[in-house]
């Protein structure tokens, strides 16, 4: 139990001032703008977004900038800032199908309707440290081609595979709305949509550390990335008032669709399944091990058996969330006087009937 | 007077649509000169703006059943000029003066004598969201990349 301490107000209000200025750094050094964090620290915004459940770059972008860099301490106040507003509504459903493309592979067909397109990666540099970004310079313009004439068309590779009957089809759309871990605590078992919104906001960390237990054997799957994809894609919301779908504006996803190998049950016949990954912003890394424990979720569903941590539920889900996590974790270092204190007398209680008994086995002996 | 159809017309509802969404990309600034232009008679606010939140959902495999994919943080605003006619924005972002920007656009778009006019006045802001976009395709089309399946030799 915690039980409450007061004082310390003057340590306290100092220790904020000096974070203040720990914050800044060294003066010599031009502070850092909101703007700037935006925009060069760009996948460490969606990571902000993506795990604080609330897309708003600018509003991540200070949030880095309040916490020194520290990803799950923006995540918090991210979270804290939403808790102040109010939910206007749910929007339509995202059509990633619609998505025009920053970046689109696949590492199951190398010849897709549409193309497959590189994007901005890291994929196939070196890792060689660019001492050269140490200096400021100016960067080479990208280069430009013309899309082709199939570039505005983009099926995700799961549609091709679908048309022959070789993958499962989506769960369908049956009306009803989705549960919601922000309005509702979880209920176990939770179903997928509810798996899925909380492996979106989970930690990248650990959800990426799941992913890769699965490949280990933990719960193996025999994955293949169907598609990734990156790019913008139309939010739109039917206002009450309106009754009408409002474009809100666009909003930047990275999708995973990954593929596996299923050698069918009494009920279904052999056949591809799917595991599903869907983030804000640039995050392949989070949307591929997504994509991953969703599939690994699904063990019970496809009758496999259930061994591992990445399959289990109530394991994955109550332990993904960065800011749940640090919270638990971190209140250790609050003061627990009171608690600990009963711990020593009993500690001591303890000891003292031990020493006791011991003396008297020793008497006895003698 | 501006009024609303009975019925509404979806081509009408689709012209709509698509000035909010060039409202919607387009920033402050574009907005602003937008509406100067047009100097719109005093506009009173139906409701102040507000910025609050959507929860964006998206489709289990991308196709199926929705599921929660975080939310965005939205502003919006609902306005109405003299003559009754009322506009309204909803916006990505929590920019209250430019989701109030397009709330007036919108107002006055909706009379048909002005909507050349808002048209022609977000001209500006519609090229270059479209420069934009054709820039942006035409990037990523030079990463396109063609693989090549090697032959391994063995015969």
């Amino acid at each position: 139990m915690y039980v409450a301490v007061k004082g310390g107000e003057a340590a306290i209000d100092n220790a904020h001032r000096l974070l203040a200025e720990a914050r800044r750094g060294d003066p010599a050094v031009p502070e850092l703008t909101v703007a700037q964090i935006r925009a060069q620290m760009a996948l460490l915004v969606d990571r902000v977004m993506a795990e604080g459940s609330l897309y708003d770059p600018d509003l991540a972008a200070l949030a880095l900038k309040q916490a020194r860099g520290d990803v799950v301490e923006a995540v918090f106040l991210v979270r804290a800032y939403r808790t102040t507003l109010p939910r206007f509504g749910a929007s339509t459903p995202v059509d990633t199908g619609a998505m025009a493309v920053a970046r689109r592979i696949s590492a199951t067909f190398k010849d897709l309707p549409g193309g497959q397109v590189l994007g901005p990666t890291f994929d196939y540099t070196h890792r060689l440290i660019d001492f050269a970004l140490a200096a400021e310079g100016t960067v080479e313009p990208a280069a430009e081609a013309e899309p082709r004439d199939d570039a505005d068309t983009c099926p995700r590779v799961t549609d091709l595979l679908t048309q022959d009957g070789l993958i499962e089809p989506s769960p369908p759309d049956d009306g009803a709305p989705a549960g919601d871990l922000t309005r509702e605590p979880v209920d176990y078992p939770a179903d997928r949509a509810l798996r899925l919104q909380a492996l979106a906001r989970g930690d990248e960390g650990f959800v990426l550390g799941l992913g890769y237990s699965t490949q280990r054997g933990y719960g193996r799957t025999h994955p293949f990335v169907g598609e990734i994809r990156v790019g913008d894609v139309a939010v739109e919301f039917v206002p009450e008032e309106l009754g009408f779908a409002v474009p809100l504006g666009r909003i930047r996803l990275t999708e995973c669709q990954m593929v596996t190998q299923f050698k069918g049950s009494g009920a279904a016949p052999p056949q591809f399944t799917r595991g599903y990954g869907l983030t804000f912003g640039q995050s392949e890394r989070k949307a591929m091990a997504m994509s991953l424990v969703d599939r690994a979720l699904r063990a019970e569903e496809l009758g496999e058996p259930v061994t591992s941590p990445a399959q289990d539920q109530e394991f994955v889900l109550a332990h993904c969330d960065s800011l749940q996590a640090t919270g638990f974790v971190e209140h250790l270092k609050l003061p627990h006087y009171v608690d600990f204190q009963a711990e020593l007398e009993l500690v001591r209680r303890l000891r003292a009937e031990f020493f006791r008994d011991s003396d008297s086995m020793q008497e006895a002996a003698e | 007077m501006a009024t609303r159809p009975l019925q509404p017309d979806p081509e009408e509802i689709a012209a709509r649509q698509a000035v909010m969404a060039l409202c919607a990309d387009a920033n402050r600034d574009d907005l602003d000169a937008a509406v100067k232009a047009l100097a719109p008679p005093a506009v009173e606010d139906l409701r102040p703006p507000e910025t609050g939140l959507v929860m964006a959902t998206g489709r289990i495999g991308g196709d199926g059943r929705p599921f929660n994919l975080g939310e965005v943080s939205v502003t919006r605003a609902a306005i109405r000029l003299p003559d009754g006619a009322s506009g309204f924005a909803y916006h990505l972002g929590r920019d209250r003066t430019k989701a109030r920007l397009a709330a007036t656009l919108d107002a006055l778009w909706q009379d048909p004598a002005r909507r050349a006019r808002v048209e022609a006045a977000l001209e500006p802001a519609a090229r270059r969201a479209d420069a934009d976009r054709r820039q942006a395709a035409r990037r990523t089309a030079a990463t396109r990349v063609e693989f090549l399946t090697v032959a391994r030799g063995e015969d």
